[in-house]
């Protein structure tokens, strides 16, 4: 029990999600998450506004299935197979961080100057919040993928367009970390 | 029932993401800071463990569980959509903290002000949706 609750390392996590790859190839699917987005849309009857969302969603239903099947291993993992233990984080970052605003860092999942449920109540929290995921979104339907199908199944299979993805995630999150959000926050 | 098993690897999933760490802002943050390697690890690790399956897929060692090959898909092609809408990714992915799969890992965490994260991502996806047409690839 000892090594469910402790925190994984990469060597464990990392091999792990490529079984996770392996057995979404093994039952005939992709491995990627941010096609359900798209899905949402065509749910929520956006195939009248646009043809593009007129598609046949109950044909999608295995990867809204795996999308549940996320949160439902988010939920056990956060009641059941956690230590409560602060992230172990670089003292760097910490100290950088409550320069920036953010009081205890790593003692939680995610700070509350963001997610705590007051903010979306704010302007300016809401605005962070939507905007953010506004981009995820946006982005990750433009280049053809996220984090799951372009940086680990597209630079696995060795692909060109994967890994100008990829450089692109880079390139946009140094420029958020480095330059914006010191502005932001 | 035959996609019950895709929501059992869904939850693997999640819970890899979380005993992990991804799901964490900071991880994120630490990661863009280049202060950590633990990101790093993980992505890297992913990507070279699937580099041999995938290899083990073209060869027809590994079929699926039909007993057939497993075909590898193609990546839409297109320098401006990928280097545009990536770096669009990466801005929301290091303000988030969270890419598509982590944030749905933060509503089974009870992370109320994720389903507004998702609820952009998904006014995203549309309006990349409506645009698709007139945007360069």
């Amino acid at each position: 029990m000892e090594f469910i609750s402790q925190p994984w390392a990469w060597y464990v996590a990392g091999p792990m999600i490529a079984i996770v790859l392996l057995l979404m190839n093994y039952f005939g699917r992709g491995f990627g998450v941010s096609s359900n987005l798209e899905t949402f849309c065509t749910i929520g009857g956006a195939g009248k506004v646009s043809g593009y969302f007129k598609k046949d969603w109950k044909a999608q239903t295995w990867s809204l299935l795996f999308v549940v099947g996320i949160i439902v291993g988010g939920y056990i993992s956060s009641h059941y197979l956690m230590s409560g233990d602060p992230i172990v984080l670089n003292p760097e970052t910490v100290s950088e961080l409550t320069e920036l605003g953010f009081a205890n860092a790593g003692e939680s999942y995610v700070p509350s100057e963001i997610f705590s449920t007051e903010n979306i109540f704010s302007l300016k929290g809401f605005a962070i919040l939507i905007g953010a995921g506004f981009m995820v979104g946006f982005g990750a339907r433009y280049a053809g993928g996220c984090t799951s199908g372009h940086a680990i199944t597209g630079l696995s299979s060795l692909q060109l367009p994967s890994l100008l993805a990829v450089i692109g995630f880079f390139a946009g999150g140094l420029i958020m970390t480095w330059f914006l959000i010191p502005l932001i926050f | 029932m035959k996609n019950i098993k895709f929501l059992i690897i869904g939850v693997v999933f999640g819970i890899i993401l979380s005993k992990s760490e991804v799901v964490s802002w900071y991880r994120i943050y630490e990661m863009f800071k280049f202060q950590s390697f633990h990101m790093y690890g993980i992505i890297g690790g992913a990507v070279m463990i699937s580099m041999i399956f995938m290899q083990l897929f073209k060869k027809g060692t590994i079929k699926n569980y039909l007993g057939e090959n497993i075909p590898v898909k193609d990546k839409k092609k297109g320098v401006i959509r990928t280097l545009v809408g990536g770096t669009i990714f990466g801005l929301g992915w290091a303000l988030a903290g969270a890419c598509p799969g982590p944030m749905f890992v933060l509503i089974g965490h009870g992370i109320t002000a994720i389903l507004i994260v998702i609820l952009g991502a998904t006014l995203g996806a549309f309006i990349y949706g409506l645009l698709s047409k007139k945007l360069p690839h």
